[in-house]
């Protein structure tokens, strides 16, 4: 049994079908990246599997549990979560108290300390910003933030959806390595990006997306080589 | 220097009430996405709720219970009225929200008659200050508003459900991903604004002791512009707004010569407002998303 199975997923926008039926699996302890162009669903089935946006048809089972129907809240409180496209911190709030938000769920005080402090050894530039406004900071130390908020719950599983966008290069390495860190430490992943090399080279799973459908799957180093791959998403 | 301070002192127990009433609006605005035009109304339902509780001839039972009763009905009308319309378009949800005004106001008139009934909940008297007399329980309004705001805002600042208010009214969905329950906070918002409501209730009947079913219509809509004056969704701007319109009421009616058109001022400030800085004094932007 896989640690999230999704099976024939069906989500519409009105009459407009976004999502085909789609199936998958993750297995725990892996990186599993899902590639495809602009459009091709890929927010679409994030945020549906989390309960974001209502599931026409399909299951999606997490841990052996249907969490199909689970409101979104819920489903974090059972061990996974996400960093939305567009990171979506809490511009409003210091860089803290955006960690604080991502401890919702946890309860221990003295747990929640101790990760702070992890937080920001992994990531010293919030740190250093820990009391500022998180609206001012870059577009980097934002991606920073959203990914540290969100491990402040624990999760399982950590589905992100595109982290790299919109960064320099320097910091597009750093965040594939800050993934790769965090896949260490014992947590699953399961990563969405248009950057579709990088995200191949750390997976051990990946699935192509196009039009709402699962078109390719294999090991991203299998996908890597395979010429489709290479000519519609590597530039090659 | 006595009209000084009696206006001064008038106006800022008035502002308070408005701001009272405003922070509903703004909390319920910026945590629901909606105006609840219910709103004004639970004052008026707070207002026969001591009227009917003062049979015991204890205040303070009288004041609780309509603090309680107003909250079990703002929460109540959010379930039934508001709740099924999650999602739907804003149009919907307003013109619902005015729904549930009208029926509010024809309930209390079905039981209570249309005539308006007389409540005398406590006789503060008046006190010389500075040579102006001045009512106490303009002090007293005054008083309360003020530890309230405090409460409220420190609340809101420094505690695990007011921080999760304000990632809510913020991005609901980045929200939910952080584990927090939007139906609760959403409950929770419009108990607390029902509360307050109810306490404007009680302070309306301290300034003149008579309840009837539109007692809550005008300091409504009054509060309101104060919620859309100091920026809608922004609970200092609610503050702000609500104690500026009142000083301004309260110095327009000390004026004779425009003291009849007291209210024409005050939303034509609002006109202004709203041409000038739309998003009013501490309103923010709205972000444009890419």
């Amino acid at each position: 049994m896989a640690m999230l199975e999704v099976r024939d997923l069906q989500v519409y926008y009105g009459v407009i079908c976004a999502l085909k039926g789609i199936s998958f699996d993750v297995e725990e302890g892996q990186i599993v990246s899902l590639i495809g162009a602009n459009g091709a669903g890929k927010t679409t089935m994030m945020q549906s599997i989390v309960g974001l946006i209502p599931k026409r048809a399909g299951t999606v089972t997490f841990e052996g549990k249907d969490i199909t129907k689970t409101p979104c809240h819920k489903i974090v409180h059972l061990g996974m979560t996400q960093v939305p496209e567009g990171r979506r911190i809490f511009q409003e709030l210091s860089v803290y108290e955006n960690l604080l938000m991502g401890a919702y769920t946890v309860k221990d005080q003295q747990r929640f300390k101790q990760d702070l402090e992890s937080i920001y050894e992994r990531f010293p530039r919030l740190a250093e910003r820990k009391n500022q406004i998180a609206g001012t900071l870059s577009g980097g130390e934002q991606q920073m933030l959203a990914m540290g908020r969100a491990i402040m719950c624990h999760p399982r599983l950590l589905m992100l959806d595109e982290p790299s966008m919109g960064l320099s290069p320097l910091l597009v390495d750093q965040v594939f390595d800050i993934i790769k860190d965090i896949n260490k430490d014992g947590t699953t992943v399961l990563l969405v990006e248009q950057n579709a090399g990088k995200s191949l080279a750390i997976s051990d799973k990946a699935y192509v997306m196009e039009n709402g459908k699962i078109v390719l799957s294999g090991t991203g180093a299998e996908l890597a080589a395979s010429e489709k791959v290479k000519k519609a998403y590597l530039g090659g | 220097m006595e009209i000084i301070l009696s206006t001064l002192i008038n106006g800022l127990s008035l502002g308070g009430i408005y701001a009272m009433i405003a922070l509903g609006y703004t909390m319920v605005y910026g945590i629901a996405k909606m105006l609840n035009f219910a709103h004004g109304d639970i004052i008026m339902i707070g207002g026969y709720v001591i009227f009917v509780t003062m049979a015991t001839g204890n205040p303070l039972i009288a004041i609780a219970v309509a603090v309680v009763a107003c909250v079990i009905l703002g929460v109540t009308i959010e379930k039934i009225a508001y709740k099924p319309l999650r999602g739907a378009s804003p149009l919907a949800v307003l013109i619902t929200a005015i729904g549930v005004s009208y029926l509010l106001q024809s309930l209390a008139q079905i039981i209570f008659g249309s005539a308006p009934k007389m409540v005398t909940v406590y006789d503060f008297g008046t006190i010389k200050l500075l040579g102006a007399t001045v009512q106490i329980s303009a002090l007293v309004t005054l008083a309360v508003t003020v530890v309230v705001m405090v409460v409220l805002t420190l609340f809101i600042k420094y505690t695990r459900l007011g921080r999760a208010m304000i990632a809510v009214s913020e991005d609901r969905g980045a929200a939910q991903l952080m584990g927090i329950d939007v139906n609760g906070i959403i409950t929770i918002t419009f108990a607390i604004g029902s509360a307050l409501a109810a306490l404007a209730g009680l302070f309306y009947l301290l300034k003149a002791p008579s309840v009837s079913s539109t007692l809550g219509a005008m300091p409504g809509i009054k509060a309101f512009t104060a919620a859309v004056i100091g920026g809608i969704g922004s609970i200092p701007g609610a503050m702000l707004g609500g104690i500026l319109l009142g000083m301004v009421e309260s110095i327009s009616y000390k004026i004779t010569a425009i003291a009849p058109y007291t209210d024409a001022i005050e939303f034509s400030i609002l006109i202004v407002i709203l041409l000038v800085r739309p998003n009013g004094f501490l309103g923010k932007k709205r972000r444009e998303k890419v």
